[in-house]
């Protein structure tokens, strides 16, 4: 909780060109409108195309658009500074989805190292012994020892628990 | 004495072998999370809370407890030793304990926080076992009226209590409440803000925003600046502080305890605030104010025994009233009702126990403290050692399993991400996130309550001023309000948060 108290001097923007950055996002209103309101058109198909085949098209080519041009607009090399930001919500975003599906060992290695990238102090080797101690205790201690209702492996279509090295596992 | 055969049921719970266990473990989690920087309470509790689903009520709350309290002790260590906050209650602590370090009398200061925190502590305690029981059965007289002007009076002293602008507190309250409003009306079972989706259906857990703000949206903001301990440790020196020291410093751990203790009731309050007006009491009743910054001992006496005397009696309106004051009894609350408390005035007639047992493990927490402090310091100096870019990628997975955990939800954890991002926003647009969490946990209570009390009513809102325990409430907080705007208090108030 030590961060509110110290001000930052890192408030430099990072827009370089404002009339592309707000051009961008323009466009991405009106994409994302016009894309909003043809949703419920039917699209038909390429050979026979429904009344919300065009409309779509063309929303999503402004969008795309828009984007290059908001992007046009930022100063990329400043953009190194949300490394943290990007990265850190990324890995969390990845436990989430991976959790379920994928058990606690997968979606704790993908966690841990999506999470040390955000840190340019960071070191490989490091990285890996702090992921070898944190498996131990997502497994042993929050698995094992407090019975959290993980699962610990992917469970993966049956065709293929007969190969190695799948066939390794318990099941 | 009725007191004594309170305390004489909280001892006999406390002293158990597991409670004594429990006890040890929160103190000890909560020294080693005070000492490192980066990592507060908040998160902590929050990340723990789904490890306490196993244990009997009484065991959780007093390991949950033990540490927020124990944090205020290890705040201080990295204050003296690195002139680095360890929490953000020991932020006024850098001052003249890291001058001191500097003067080679660092182990002289680290006696006093710690001595002075123990004899806070004990008074602390001593205070929440006489103040409860009196508040708890004046608040066993109050209707939905009542409890609707206290809650206001509680927004009203978290927006006076909250540092910086208070426009934006305002503002952070009624976002708080509005996040509070998701999910099924308790009345009709109309849906509020789900979006359709049946995961919001139950409301935005406490956890979950907790988690995001206090634990993802902090561990971004902190890698965005270079890790600071590598600055160097200062060396201990002599643990015993000399005479001088405990004649200088006996008068302020005096007024910080009795200072502290007073905050921590106060809705908004708790142990920063009262760190903060400890040191700058000190500063203005002392003979020589120059002496501050270049290691006078009270500056570091008072604010260090305010905070752990704040954290303690912080506890007196959840356990009495259900109301918590900071965020972090904010999450106690979370973990009564996991635990199938409901918190307010019923808990100290129903389940004496669990009270005075949580009454009592704070004074039994209070001594493992010192002993942890004082001859262990050692241990919690190497770990200070331990970078940040070792420390946070542990912290991230404990906390992604931590909300998963809570409801076993994938959603939880994606919804944590929004708030992880929404948290560093706040952080760098110096919006405090206080008031809207403690208005998140208010706000559904405050509806129920204005809705009950309409209808008793009949729909006449003359039911707050004609009840005369609500227009007190309500006389106190629009008290309040006038205070803040008046120019000189004004100028004050941005002066006591400046130092």
């Amino acid at each position: 909780m030590t961060t509110t108290t110290t001000r930052r001097e890192e408030t430099k923007i990072l827009i370089r060109d404002p009339k592309d950055f707000y051009a961008g996002l323009l466009f991405l209103f009106f994409g994302g409108v016009a894309a909003w309101v043809a949703r419920d058109y039917p699209m038909g198909s390429a050979l026979r195309m429904g009344p919300g085949y065009f409309p779509t098209v063309l929303s999503a080519i402004l969008l795309a658009l828009g984007i290059v041009t908001l992007l046009h607009g930022l100063d990329l090399r400043e953009a190194r500074r949300l490394r943290p930001l990007v990265l850190i919500l990324a890995a969390v975003g990845i436990f989430a989805v991976s959790i379920e599906p994928a058990g606690i060992i997968v979606a704790t290695v993908l966690t841990v190292v999506i999470g040390a990238a955000a840190s340019s102090e960071s070191r490989p080797l490091e990285v890996i012994a702090l992921l070898a101690v944190l498996l131990a205790l997502a497994v042993g201690v929050f698995t094992y020892a407090l019975g959290l209702p993980f699962k610990l492996m992917p469970t993966l279509p049956p065709a293929l628990l007969s190969v190695w090295p799948f066939s390794l596992i318990p099941v | 004495m009725e007191l004594l055969t309170n305390l004489q049921l909280g001892f006999d719970v406390a002293l158990t072998f597991q409670n004594v266990l429990y006890c040890f473990a929160g103190v000890v989690l909560g020294t080693l999370i005070g000492v490192l920087p980066g990592i507060g309470p908040v998160a902590t509790i929050a990340m723990l809370l789904p490890a306490t689903f196993a244990l009997p009520p009484v065991s959780a709350l007093i390991m949950l407890a033990g540490i927020y309290y124990g944090a205020q002790y290890g705040g201080s260590t990295t204050a003296i030793l690195v002139n680095l906050p360890g929490e953000s209650s020991s932020v006024v602590t850098c001052l003249d304990g890291y001058a001191m370090a500097r003067q080679g009398r660092a182990g002289a200061a680290l006696a006093i926080a710690a001595l002075g925190s123990f004899f806070a502590g004990t008074v602390a305690t001593v205070v929440l076992a006489l103040a409860a029981p009196p508040l708890a059965e004046l608040a066993l007289r109050f209707g939905p009226a009542e409890y609707f002007s206290l809650m206001v009076l509680g927004l009203v002293a978290a927006v006076v209590l909250a540092r910086g602008s208070l426009l934006k507190a305002v503002c952070m309250i009624l976002l708080g409440l509005l996040l509070g409003l998701v999910g099924a009306d308790v009345n009709t079972g109309q849906f509020r803000y789900t979006f359709g989706l049946p995961n919001l259906a139950d409301g935005i857990g406490f956890v979950v925003v907790a988690m995001g703000i206090y634990g993802f949206g902090h561990i971004i903001a902190n890698l965005e600046r270079p890790d600071e301990r590598t600055t160097g440790i200062a060396p201990i020196g002599s643990l015993f502080p000399t005479r001088a020291d405990l004649k200088a410093s006996w008068k302020a751990v005096l007024r910080g305890t009795g200072l502290g203790s007073a905050l921590g009731i106060l809705p908004g309050g708790g142990a920063l605030l009262a760190s903060f007006a400890a040191y700058s009491l000190e500063k203005r009743i002392a003979k020589d104010p120059s002496r501050f910054g270049k290691g006078a001992i009270e500056g570091v006496a008072g604010p260090e025994s305010a905070n752990n005397a704040g954290a303690q009696t912080s506890f007196i309106p959840v356990l009495t009233l259900g109301l918590p004051t900071n965020p972090v009894m904010a999450l106690m609350v979370g973990a009564m009702m996991i635990h199938g408390i409901a918190p307010g005035p019923q808990v100290m007639t129903e389940r004496p126990e669990l009270f005075w047992g949580m009454v009592a493990s704070m004074w039994v927490g209070n001594l493992f403290l010192v002993l942890l402090n004082l001859p262990l310091i050692g241990i919690w100096v190497k770990l200070l050692s331990v970078p940040y870019r070792l420390l946070y990628p542990a912290i991230l997975l404990f906390c992604c399993i931590g909300v998963y955990s809570l409801n076993n939800s994938a959603i939880d954890v994606g919804l944590a991400m929004l708030f992880g991002l929404l948290g560093y926003l706040f952080i760098k647009l110096d919006c405090e996130p206080a008031p809207l969490l403690i208005a998140l946990v208010l706000g559904p209570m405050m509806e129920e309550n204005l809705r009950r009390a309409m209808t008793l009513s009949r729909g006449d809102p003359m039911v707050f001023v004609s009840r005369p325990l609500s227009l007190g409430l309500l006389v106190v907080a629009l008290a309040l309000l006038v205070m803040v705007v008046l120019p000189v208090v004004r100028k004050k108030r941005e002066e006591a948060f400046q130092e």
